[in-house]
């Protein structure tokens, strides 16, 4: 459990970023909290000679709404997440996959980012992001751009980053009266990776859903949009028929492989079992009023 | 004169423990706390492949690493005579490899240098050249005529290592076949591993002018590796000292002697420097022997009213590459033969074959005093799938067949003669706690809307406290064990024992033996273990055998000291010692409570003021062969429900009654069986080791193997009766793996009750999510 020899970088500011970056490309890894970069370095699964600390660069922690959007800066940690009451009120859904993240010493650590730009499918906020259809802006010494995380993530441990660009923040859309999100994660024990969790967000007008998102994870080479469950519930009532269609068309779009975790097909049918318990909850957390 | 019993604080008095002030400031001394001037890191070269020829080692990157001093190989170990070491099982086992390995993560070679970090870096740049061969993964096909032979080196060209059996097979097979009603399962009880808080590790410091080798090493038996040792390197045994200090736990994983000890040994001859090796965690959880790993058919035989008559029990042993059992050595398959359990039976036969394959070795008695836990979850799960073919309630069932307490001692159908027991009263005391009748309507009313609850009854029979020298030794060695103790002038003692705690709490509890014994104040009382230079010899702590050997001995030794301590009491009241009586923790006048003398007056006494007739001095010393083991039994209830959607289990409630004699501590016993249901859960519900076909461990982390956290635990509800032992100096029993052995079979038999209505008679532990949830869907059960 020791770590090949790597050099340690703390720079103070986002160009500092960048030009190490350049410096040692192909090299060089982000570190921000190190829930999953820490372990692998330990493991000797990841060995880069050098490791860039986001600690010191300012204007990375915004945890605020803002132009119509929750702004989520890369390195806000989960604890951080876990207990903003603007967070646990309104958007419940990140809530809930903050709060089933590892455990309570690695949320401390660990960061919004890094689970996002990570892009290990096992994580948990990529599916509830997706669900919610958050933006995540990338900046780098040629500029700043935004796209959705459904580009962002590319594959397993794959994303759309070029160059020296780094994630900075995530863009979650505020939520319209009558929506309510959930996030369920089916784990084994507390601090395992979900054997399949799913995300799910939900507005409301006049009982009809008139927007629906749904994130899988641990399901695929990366977390999933299930679109088709999405299309398929929009403009319904969300009631037990329509959610049991939506639940089954969510578990078509998974596309599990058997591994310690369980056999495919029952992380498939798992994937059915939780979409329709947290539409429910999300429709029921809509119907409350009490905002995603 | 009247004392104070609680200040006192012997025999039942929940005493803080003494070493708790230590561990809780954090400053325990553990192996990795020590760091001797001029000592040496050693790292160690594993093998990729479960099964391969080394065709070469290359060392010479690693060498030229500056800080690297030295790489180890088996080539090096073999021209010492050291490439390999024999087992506790009359087996032997690579130290390292010379020309093969034989399970993945096998030691290669070791890696010697000034840093931890840098004898890492070298354990890479060292190449060792493999040319993989097929391994031997099941151990069914390793029995197959054409299956690779795990162990060539072996005379017999066989990866068939042993059989063993026990109890009359010609009885047995007559009962089976006069029988009304028979019922049969194949049982599997995984891989586990022990995972303890601290891995292995040890420091090898021998000294080139006095020729000495010491070694702080995590073992659970710092006597027995002192000869061993001895015998196999040739160094006299005043010349070596094994220093187990503070142990983060062991539970059987730190009986075997591991390769890493013997080469750090090597290591620090070689340099003459201190050498410490320290596992990693996937070191630990690959390399170090396993537990369990029995592929178990039983059958019971009993007649239409629910009388069982006898038991059939056939198994399959997988040993891994090397047969390093930690048993005693007339028992290859420990003591599974208490396979009957609490149970009435006219006859019975077990047998096992021990199998080699290319994985590391089985055998290990994790927290189970000998495969105590294999036979228990058999027995157990065959009454309840006896109760379920005659649908009977498996409690009515118990009742009817438990050994009755009239019957002590009661002569086993394979041979044990249990000490005492009272089966009866505990399913009984532990049925009223958990209202059992109220859970079974419950579950019929929550049966009938389609939802799923089970209750499970585990009432088990232990044995512990090996063992008497008649029948039980290690390599030879008988297996008794031994206190001395010291009463110091002014009235405090200390007390050496032969046992070696690793969290159990020996540190209070053989103080509180003595001061029961002495009526000295238990906080004067300091215990010391686990130094051969200083502590009598004894074969260690693990089986749960402390207390019945040690514990037993340091009781003896003791009322030699009071035995002495009379002659001096008379002196000092002017009595003849006949005279003089042992009351309320001291000595009076027959009759006359005004004249009296304390212990503390008898110890000064002892140096200051002793009759001509008597030596100077204070002190005793035992060495006790028990007559016979213990029998501690409890009676466990475990409430489960059931997730129709997915598949998972949920304790909601467990019962624990256990019995295991007369507490030295009931707090302690406490914290031992609330541990001890923890692990017992653990590989019910979590746990499992398992290779893939090329022979890869799936589980080399935490994230992989998956240990129960304080989230998963239930409320453990735990009681008690009090059956003394009959032949124990003060009547206890061991308690220290009751709970583990006894905790998984109530949770499978739970699970299993929940689901009994939809035809199921068995499922093997671990009960993942998918193996219910599957179960459910066949059914059409499953929540759509």
């Amino acid at each position: 459990m020791i770590p090949d020899d790597f050099t340690y970088a703390a720079p103070t500011n986002l160009p500092q970023v960048w030009d190490l970056l350049r410096q040692h490309e192909g090299d060089a890894k982000i570190l921000a909290g190190g829930q999953s970069h820490i372990p692998l370095m330990k493991l000797r699964l990841a060995s880069p000679a050098y490791l860039i600390d986001l600690r010191n660069v300012p204007g990375l922690t915004t945890l605020a709404e803002r132009d119509g959007s929750l702004i989520i800066g890369a390195m806000v940690t989960e604890t951080t997440l876990e207990r903003s009451p603007l967070v646990r009120q309104r958007y419940a859904g990140i809530y809930d996959a903050s709060a089933v993240v590892a455990d309570p010493i690695v949320r401390n650590f660990a960061t919004v980012g890094g689970n996002v730009a990570h892009a290990d499918p096992a994580n948990d906020h990529p599916a509830m992001l997706l669900a919610l259809r958050a933006n995540v802006t990338l900046q780098g010494s040629r500029g700043s751009r935004t796209m959705s995380l459904d580009d962002f993530m590319v594959d397993t441990f794959e994303t759309a980053l070029q160059g020296d660009e780094v994630l900075s923040e995530i863009r979650v859309p505020s939520p319209p009266p009558q929506s309510g999100s959930a996030y369920i994660k089916l784990e084994r024990k507390v601090g395992d990776y979900a054997i399949a969790a799913v995300g799910a967000a939900v507005t409301l007008e006049n009982g009809v859903c008139s927007r629906v998102g749904i994130g899988l994870t641990n399901v695929g080479p990366k977390a999933i949009r299930a679109t088709q469950a999405e299309t398929f519930l929009t403009g319904k009532q969300p009631d037990d028929a329509s959610i049991r269609e939506t639940a089954r068309l969510a578990a078509d779009a998974a596309q599990p492989t058997t591994d310690l975790h369980g056999p495919a097909d029952y992380k498939r049918a798992m994937v059915q079992t939780l979409t329709a318990r947290v539409l429910r909850l999300a429709v029921q957390r809509a119907t409350a009023g009490g905002g995603q | 004169m009247t004392t104070d019993a609680a200040a006192i604080g012997g025999m039942g008095h929940s005493v803080k423990r003494k070493e708790d002030a230590r561990f809780l400031r954090g400053k325990g001394r553990y192996i990795d706390d020590i760091k001797l001037p001029g000592m040496l890191y050693m790292d160690i070269v594993r093998s990729p492949y479960a099964h391969a020829n080394i065709k070469s080692i290359d060392a010479s990157k690693a060498l030229a690493l500056p800080g690297v001093l030295a790489v180890i190989t088996g080539k090096d170990l073999d021209a010492a005579g050291l490439a390999w070491m024999p087992t506790l099982m009359s087996d032997k086992q690579m130290v390292l490899p010379v020309d093969r390995v034989v399970y993945q993560a096998q030691e290669v070679a070791a890696v010697v240098a000034t840093e931890r970090y840098i004898a890492a870096d070298g354990v890479a740049l060292v190449e060792v050249d493999y040319e993989p061969l097929p391994p031997v993964i099941d151990p069914f096909k390793a029995l197959e005529p054409d299956a690779p032979l795990v162990r060539p080196d072996r005379e017999a060209q066989t990866n068939h290592i042993w059989h063993w059996e026990s109890g009359d097979k010609a009885r047995t097979d007559q009962l089976f076949n006069e029988a009304e009603v028979t019922v049969k399962e194949h049982i599997y009880l995984p891989r586990i591993h022990v995972s303890s808080i601290e891995t292995c590790g040890c420091v090898a410091s021998f000294d080139k002018v006095s020729g000495k080798l010491t070694v702080y090493m995590t073992t659970q038996a710092p006597h027995a590796i002192r000869t061993v040792y001895s015998l196999v390197t040739g160094i006299q045994e005043h010349k070596i000292r094994i220093v187990s200090p503070d142990i983060g736990g062991g539970f059987g994983g730190k009986v075997p002697v591991y390769p890493g000890y013997v080469i750090a040994s090597v290591a620090s001859i070689q340099t003459g420097l201190p050498v410490k090796w320290i596992e990693d965690r996937s070191e630990n959880l690959q390399a170090d022997s396993f537990a369990r790993d029995y592929h178990i058919t039983a059958e019971l035989a009993a007649k239409n009213d629910g009388t069982m008559q006898a038991l059939r029990v056939k198994t399959l042993a997988d040993h891994g590459a090397f047969d390093a059992a930690a048993n005693p050595s007339k028992f290859p398959a420990g003591l599974f033969s208490i396979i009957t359990g609490s149970y009435r039976l006219d006859a019975a036969h077990v047998e096992v074959d021990g199998v080699y394959t290319n994985k590391p070795s089985g055998g290990v008695a994790y927290r189970c005093s000998f495969r105590v836990t294999e036979a228990v979850h058999t027995i157990e799960r065959m009454v309840d799938t006896l109760a379920q073919k005659l649908q009977r309630d498996p409690a009515a069932v118990r009742m009817q067949n438990f050994i009755q307490p009239d019957a002590f001692p009661y002569k086993s159908a394979t041979g044990w003669e249990y000490d005492s027991g009272n089966y009866p009263a505990a399913l009984q005391k532990a049925m009223e706690k958990i209202d059992y009748a109220g859970l079974r309507r419950e579950q019929a009313e929550k049966r009938a809307r389609g939802e799923l609850m089970g209750i499970g009854i585990s009432t088990f029979t232990e044995i512990v406290g090996a063992g008497p020298s008649h029948t039980f030794d290690i390599l030879g060695i008988k297996m008794f064990d031994s206190c001395e103790i010291r009463v110091h002038p002014t009235g405090s003692a200390i007390v050496r024992i032969g046992v070696q705690t690793q969290g159990q709490g020996h540190e209070t509890t053989f103080a509180q033996i003595v001061a029961e014994e002495l009526g000295l104040p238990v906080e004067n009382i300091t215990v010391e273990h686990g130094d051969t230079d200083t502590a009598p010899y004894g074969l260690g702590t693990y089986a749960s055998r402390s207390t019945p050997t040690a514990g037993a001995a340091t009781a003896v030794a003791a009322r030699k000291i009071r035995d002495k301590a009379k002659k001096l009491a008379g002196h000092l009241l002017e009595v003849s010692p006949d005279d003089v009586e042992w009351v309320d923790y001291h000595f009076q006048v027959k009759g006359v409570p005004g004249r009296s003398v304390t212990m503390k007056d008898i110890a000064f006494a002892a140096y200051t003021n002793f009759p001509p007739d008597l030596e100077a001095g204070l002190e005793a010393v035992d060495y006790y062969d028990p007559p016979n083991l213990t029998f501690p039994f409890g009676a466990y209830i475990c409430v489960v429900d059931i997730d129709r959607g997915t598949g998972m289990v949920k304790i909601r409630r467990f019962v624990a009654v256990d019995d295991c004699g007369n507490i030295i501590n009931p707090m302690i016993v406490d914290g031992q069986i609330h541990g001890g249901l923890t692990m017992g859960m653990a590989p019910a519900l979590f746990e499992a080791i398992t290779y893939d076909e090329n022979g890869n461990m799936q589980q080399s982390n935490f994230m992989d193997y998956l240990l129960p956290t304080a989230m998963e635990t239930p409320v453990w509800e735990t009681d008690k009766t009090t059956t003394p032992s009959p032949h124990h100096p003060f009547g206890a029993k061991g308690v220290g793996e009751s709970a583990t052995v006894g905790a998984p079979p109530a949770i499978a038999n739970a699970v299993v009750d929940a689901l009994s209505h939809l035809g199921v008679t068995h499922l093997d532990i671990p009960i993942t999510p998918w193996k219910v949830y599957q179960i459910l869907q066949e059914h059409g059960a499953a929540e759509s």
